[in-house]
C-alpha cells in the first residue's frame, strides 16, 4: 500500500455566486486524521467532495497519494435490492471483503435495501467504504443516525483504519475521539458579498 | 470491472428483474399495433400499407418509456460518485450502461413486432424489411434515449422533458427506418444501421460528460 498522504493547498470553494471558504491548506501524513467542524452552509460537504476529487475547487489545489473512499448521504446500495446484494456489487468492483459480523450485518443481508433504517443504512454504507481498502478515508457525518454502539463501532474502525497507516478527515458536528486536529471551517469562511457586490 | 457493470445493469434494466424493470414498454407497443386497426378500420390493402410505419413509430415511442429509470436514480444514490472514485470513468459507465439499455429493451421489442405484424396484417416482405431495420435502429435508439437521459437526469421533471427531447433526434432513423419499408433495395437499412453505429459511438461520451456536469451543479 503506499504511504497515504493528503494535501491540500489554498482552497477555495464557490457554490453558485457564494465563496464558501477560500485560502484553505492541509496535509495529512499516513496516520492523521482531521476533524472537520463548522455551522450548517459553511462547506464541510463541499470540502469533503473537492477532496474526493467530485467538485472543482474555485482556487487550489488537492494532492491525493492513493485511492480514496467517500462516505456521505448517498450511500450508492441499490434500494430495491437485497443487502447483502447490493453490497457484492462494490466488494465485486473492489475484491474485498466488508467485516458484516462486526457492523451487525450478518443478519440483515436478505433484506431489501429499502427496508433498513437509517443507521443500519450508515453502517452498510461503512461496510462498502471498508471493502474498498482505500487508504483515505472522507468520512461525511459518518455518526449521524447511529446509536451509542453504532457511534463506539465507527470512532473504533477509524481509529484502527488510522493505526494501519491511513488517513481520515472527518466532517462532522459529533464530537470524535479518534480524530486529535479539528479545522473549524468557520476560521475560513468569507463574508457573504453585500447584494450591491453582486450586481454588475 | 466491466463485466460486473453490465451485471447490475442488465439485473437493474431487464423486465422481470428484481430492480423493477418493467414489461411496459413492450406491452404499449403490442397495445399500439392492436388499436391501430380499430382506429382506421380493418381495410387490409390500407393496414398493410401503413402498418411498418406504425409500428416504427410505436417502436420509437415505446423507447422512450424506459428513461426514466436509466440513469436518474444511480446519480442521485451517488453510484457514479463512488464509481469516479475507484477510476471507473463515468463514459465506461455510460457505455455499459448502452449495452444493457438496448438489450432490454430491443430484443424483446423485434420479437413482439411479430405478433404486432400479424394484427395488422403485414406482408412476410414487409415484416422482413421491419425486422433488420429495427434491428439497425434500435442501438440508435438507445444511446439517444440515453445521452438524453443522462443530459435531463439532474433536472425536476426531467422524465417528461427527456421524451420531448428524444422526438426530433430520433427522426432520422425513422425516415430511414420506415423509408426501407417503401424502397425495393436496403440502402435505407445500411443508412439506418450507420446512423445507429454514430449514435452509439458519440452516446457514452455525451452521456458521461453529462453525469460529470450534474456532478458538479
Amino acid at each position: 500500500m503506499t504511504a497515504a498522504r493528503l494535501a491540500a493547498t489554498g482552497l477555495a470553494c464557490r457554490r453558485g455566486e457564494r465563496l464558501l471558504f477560500a485560502g484553505l491548506s492541509l496535509a495529512l501524513a499516513p496516520g492523521d486524521a482531521l476533524h472537520v467542524t463548522g455551522a450548517n452552509g459553511l462547506g464541510k460537504s463541499s470540502l469533503i467532495r473537492v477532496l474526493a476529487g467530485l467538485l472543482r475547487p474555485f482556487a487550489g489545489t488537492v494532492e491525493r497519494s492513493a485511492a480514496a473512499a467517500l462516505l456521505d448521504d448517498r450511500h450508492a446500495l441499490d434500494p430495491q435490492v437485497e443487502l447483502g446484494a447490493a453490497l457484492a456489487f462494490w466488494c465485486a468492483l473492489d475484491g474485498g471483503s466488508a467485516p458484516l459480523e462486526r457492523l451487525g450485518l450478518a443478519g440483515l443481508l436478505d433484506v431489501p435495501v429499502r427496508y433498513l433504517s437509517t443507521g443500519q443504512v450508515k453502517r452498510a454504507a461503512m461496510a462498502r467504504v471498508m471493502a474498498q481498502r482505500a487508504p483515505i478515508w472522507l468520512l461525511d457525518e459518518p455518526l449521524n443516525g447511529l446509536d451509542t454502539g453504532g457511534v463506539a463501532l465507527v470512532e473504533g474502525l477509524i481509529a484502527e483504519h488510522l493505526a494501519g497507516g491511513g488517513v481520515a478527515v472527518i466532517a462532522s458536528h459529533q464530537p470524535l475521539a479518534s480524530a486529535a486536529r479539528v479545522l473549524a471551517l468557520g476560521d475560513f469562511a468569507t463574508p457573504s458579498p453585500s447584494p450591491e457586490g453582486l450586481l454588475p | 470491472m466491466i463485466a460486473t457493470l453490465l451485471r447490475r445493469d442488465l439485473a437493474t434494466l431487464l423486465p422481470g428483474g428484481r430492480r423493477g424493470g418493467t414489461l411496459l414498454p413492450l406491452l404499449f407497443f403490442l397495445a399500439v399495433a392492436m388499436l391501430y386497426p380499430f382506429a382506421v378500420g380493418p381495410e387490409p390493402a390500407l393496414l398493410a400499407r401503413t402498418g411498418g410505419g406504425v409500428v416504427w413509430v410505436a417502436a420509437l415511442l415505446a423507447a422512450i418509456l424506459p428513461l426514466e429509470r436509466l440513469v436518474a436514480a444511480d446519480l442521485e444514490a451517488g453510484v457514479f460518485d463512488q464509481l469516479h472514485l475507484r477510476g471507473v470513468s463515468e463514459e465506461l459507465a455510460m457505455a455499459s450502461r448502452l449495452i444493457a439499455h438496448w438489450l432490454a429493451f430491443a430484443p424483446l421489442l423485434i420479437i413482439a413486432t411479430l405478433p404486432a405484424a400479424g394484427l395488422l396484417g403485414l406482408s412476410a416482405e414487409t415484416i422482413r424489411i421491419l425486422l433488420l431495420g429495427l434491428l439497425a435502429g434500435t442501438p440508435g435508439l438507445a444511446a439517444i434515449g440515453l445521452a438524453i437521459a443522462a443530459l435531463t437526469a439532474a433536472l425536476r421533471g426531467g422524465a417528461a422533458l427527456a421524451g420531448l427531447m428524444v422526438i426530433p433526434l430520433a427522426v432520422p432513423i425513422l425516415i430511414f427506418g420506415a423509408g426501407a419499408l417503401a424502397r425495393p433495395d436496403d440502402a435505407p437499412l445500411a443508412l439506418t444501421g450507420a446512423i445507429s453505429l454514430g449514435l452509439c459511438a458519440l452516446a457514452p461520451f455525451v452521456a458521461g460528460a453529462a453525469v460529470r456536469a450534474a456532478r458538479e451543479s
